[in-house]
């Protein structure tokens, strides 16, 4: 069943690639930068913004995305619905969030919110024609939550590039990123600055194609 | 003199011919009852990649429904060692037909493990 659904899928693809619209989820664990990443995207194609960015973890709770995200690169271009995802954890503390000081039941909501929007991003991972998984260059990446999302992806036949986000910090390496994901193609960028922004287009396109 | 409380940590140990006969939903389930139960899981082998993801969903919907639960802390060691051609393909067939057994899987509750990190040979475990 499922190899008859990629098959058609893949002559689907192959017959209307040259008008469709790419699915390209972002995934990845809290506070590595989707949603900055998304942003970025959307405001040097679109000028608007897709989602509000914060320090704080689960500041995307729900799935939300951006249509008709028409991306150029060296005189081509492709239309991508860019849906950006909130992080994935496999454990979620209200008493984290009053850390930050914020009061017991908003904290307790946020939890309950976050625990929601994990769900939801993970049921929408077979909606997905290609995903960006985006993880902190600073932060350890081997993370089972990684592993994890990329075993997925890999399962459900969905092309992968991994992003290694935040070059711009002291701690950031790119190379221990590398190593732990080394059937992927990782591309080192900063959201936040827009740091090697050109490199990533060339990759999501290249990206684009296997969809 | 005051009696000193002792505290402990359990370590239950599943060895994979446990749940190679069991339904995804049935296998998680199963991990999930012992995870409730304080204990930390030591899995011999590793859940399919759908079963990893539809754990982390159902320690999800538990944390809004069962009081205290925080979640779990895992992580999964296994055999990073580089393979030849014909390696990959012994190591497949073996896969398709016993499951992954070379890989040891570590599950516990978030109010008993603080964190797990993977480097990747060795794995650190921090209790609360």
């Amino acid at each position: 069943m499922k190899i008859l659904r990629d098959f058609t899928k893949r002559m689907f693809n192959l017959f209307f690639r040259k008008n469709r619209e790419i699915s390209l989820g972002f995934y990845g664990p809290p506070n590595a930068g989707k949603t900055s990443l998304a942003n970025r995207i959307c405001k040097d194609w679109t000028g608007e913004d897709i989602g509000k960015v914060s320090k704080m973890t689960h500041e995307t709770r729900s799935v939300q995305f951006k249509e008709e995200v028409e991306i150029k690169y060296k005189e081509k271009s492709l239309k991508f619905k860019l849906i950006d995802t909130p992080g994935i954890a496999t454990k979620i503390d209200y008493e984290d969030f009053m850390k930050s000081k914020m009061k017991k039941k908003q904290a307790q909501k946020r939890a309950k919110e976050a625990t929601q929007g994990i769900v939801e991003a993970i049921r929408w991972l077979d909606d997905m024609d290609a995903v960006v998984v985006v993880v902190d260059s600073s932060e350890d990446p081997y993370s089972q939550v990684n592993l994890t999302i990329l075993g997925n992806l890999v399962a459900r036949n969905i092309p992968v590039l991994v992003v290694a986000n935040k070059i711009d910090l002291k701690k950031s390496n790119i190379k221990k990123v590398e190593s732990a994901f080394p059937d992927y193609e990782v591309v080192g960028i900063s959201a936040k600055q827009g740091k090697n922004m050109d490199e990533f287009y060339e990759s999501v396109f290249k990206l684009a194609k296997r969809a | 003199m005051a009696k000193k409380n002792k505290s402990g940590l359990t370590l239950q140990f599943i060895p994979y011919s446990e749940i190679s006969n069991l339904p995804s939903v049935e296998r998680i389930k199963k991990l999930l009852k012992i995870i409730l139960d304080n204990k930390v899981v030591v899995l011999q082998g590793r859940l399919k990649p759908e079963e990893e993801s539809r754990l982390i969903e159902d320690t999800m919907i538990m944390i809004g429904n069962i009081k205290g639960f925080k979640g779990v802390e895992l992580a999964v060691v296994e055999d990073t060692e580089e393979k030849t051609l014909i390696q990959k393909m012994r190591f497949g067939l073996a896969k398709a037909i016993a499951g992954q057994q070379n890989a040891i899987t570590i599950i516990g509750p978030a109010s008993v493990v603080k964190e797990m990190k993977r480097d990747p040979k060795k794995l650190e475990v921090m209790m609360r």
